[in-house]
């Protein structure tokens, strides 16, 4: 048995430089899970097991060290300015205890990085960034922050941050932290808490497709805050089912899906970015262009309609002409078989298109389907927030 | 890890069962470990005739997909059916229910180039170094 290829990106490293560890780097190792270099930082990609960590997320609830992703606190009166400035989603339409995603974008067009932003009080604001990408961020903000009156401070080290996703995920956090503080959280809403003598800030917000938080703590009460968790009967789950779960959701990696050569319109992000303002942000004018001309190619979901296992890097095919690329791919644990992302040119992106995806030199059929493949159940409370 | 005594081995994590001049072929149990879920299998249809290490066909968990090689020489009398519906056999039961193929050995002197249990066992241990 010989490797003949990898899922993408997720393990792919430049090799020799020292990994940096999260401050759950000893629970994982406690728990027997196999770490991996990803994006600089010696990751777990599984504990128990892809497959049931994925179902565990689906199923019932499961959490993540995800603390290698970048975080930024902004704070001063022009901090909502800058963030106009730098994301393309319009920012100053957050109220406090709220947040939203957008992505960041050179003057070009072309996606910096996609950011999630979290308005804490009207001068405060704290941007979590792709781990692969947080020092590029931070120099960007730092950069363009010189004309706006904000200070940003890198948590990067300082702090841990922890997703618990699943449909039972908000019932288990609540036998850990105050009940009514998450019954409080709507979707995409945040807040802070005291618990056991240190601060958390959780937001309803996650990468999975499931309900749950995402929780920051300071990286001293992180290991204190996991096994709090794991005792609450919240299972481990590394890398790998983190990637099956988001792209059964649809949801983009950056370095797979984007890049600084792809803008936010070709790949579906059209409705984080913000041009019905006057305001002035990084990229504005190009994705007017795009926003106003035929787009040259468009990202879609595709489902494999035979056995084999789309990956990324694999021809996507029609009348035996390359039309394109798959960016993401694996096998879906819940809907079975393989899925996909992959650009192809608008004409070829309509549902139901029938497709060939080259694995390697065997020709697999696969149809465009909607995004995304696969959207959960909704509580009608979810519905009406 | 379980390495049973009675099989031989490749460097690429196959074993061999001899039994009458048939040889069925799987991957190790250390080789299911590091593949992880397996959700794929692409095994050859009898008939085919394989040289040793040879590919012969790929194997496919969440994560990646690695190549299978023939362990010897032979010709190819059945694959495993049962894990087209069921690829987790071979985590399972990678020395039983999770066999991968049966061949009719061309040369059976092959298969003392092969390692031993106790030879592959050193193996493993030396590439986890």
């Amino acid at each position: 048995m010989g490797t003949a290829g990898r899922a993408g990106t997720m393990t792919d490293q430049p090799a020799a430089e020292a990994l940096r560890r999260t401050s759950l780097h000893a629970e994982h190792v406690l728990l027997g899970a196999r770490m991996v270099p990803f994006a600089g930082w010696e990751m777990p990609v599984q504990y128990s097991g892809i497959i049931e960590e994925h179902q565990a997320v689906r199923q019932a609830a499961g959490m993540f060290d995800v603390s290698h992703m970048g975080r930024f606190e902004l704070i001063g009166p022009e901090a909502a300015a800058l963030l106009r400035y730098v994301c393309t989603y319009d920012m100053t339409r957050l109220s406090p205890a709220r947040g939203h995603y957008a992505a960041a974008c050179r003057p070009d067009g072309g996606i910096m990085d996609d950011v999630y932003v979290y308005c804490l009080a009207e001068d405060r604001y704290l941007l979590v960034a792709n781990a692969s990408n947080a020092s590029k961020i931070r120099d960007w903000l730092r950069r363009h922050s010189r004309r706006f009156r904000v200070e940003i401070s890198d948590r990067h080290t300082s702090t841990c941050m922890i997703a618990v996703q699943g449909p039972q995920a908000l019932e288990r956090l609540a036998r850990v932290l105050e009940p009514d503080f998450i019954n409080s959280l709507k979707p995409r809403a945040c807040g802070e808490i005291e618990w056991e003598n240190a601060f958390v800030f959780a937001s309803r917000t996650g990468y999975t497709g499931e309900d749950g938080l995402e929780l920051i703590s300071s990286a001293a009460a992180g290991p204190r805050l996991w096994r709090a968790l794991l005792d609450a009967e919240v299972l481990p789950c590394g890398l790998g089912a983190r990637d099956t779960l988001r792209l059964e959701a649809s949801l983009l990696l950056y370095g797979n899906d984007m890049d600084e050569t792809v803008n936010p319109l070709e790949v579906g992000l059209g409705w984080v970015v913000t041009t019905d303002d006057s305001a002035d942000f990084l990229g504005r004018e190009a994705l007017q262009r795009a926003r106003d001309s035929q787009p040259q190619r468009t990202l879609v979901c595709l489902k494999a309609q035979e056995r084999g296992i789309m990956r990324p890097g694999c021809s996507i095919l029609h009348s035996g002409q390359q039309v394109g690329k798959v960016t993401s791919g694996s096998h879906s644990p819940t809907l079975g078989g393989s899925i996909a992302m992959g650009f192809v040119p608008p004409e070829l992106a309509a549902e139901g298109t029938e497709l060939i995806v080259d694995i390697r030199g065997r020709p697999l059929p696969a149809r465009v389907v909607p995004r995304p493949f696969y959207r959960r159940p909704r509580a009608a409370e979810e519905r009406n927030a | 890890m379980v390495i049973p005594p009675d099989l031989r081995y490749t460097k690429e994590h196959e074993w061999v069962r001899m039994d009458d001049g048939i040889g069925t072929v799987g991957i190790t149990d250390y080789a299911q470990d590091q593949l992880g879920d397996v959700v794929y299998v692409d095994l050859p249809s009898p008939g085919k005739q394989l040289s040793q290490l040879a590919v012969f066909g790929e194997i496919e968990s969440v994560k990646a997909v690695s190549e299978l090689y023939a362990p010897v020489s032979g010709e190819v009398i059945e694959s495993n059916g049962a894990l087209a519906d069921k690829p987790e056999l071979i985590n399972e039961s990678p020395y039983d229910e999770g066999w991968l193929m049966k061949l009719r050995l061309a040369d059976e002197g092959e298969v003392e180039k092969l390692m031993t249990a106790e030879q592959y066992s050193d193996f493993i241990e030396s590439e986890a170094e």
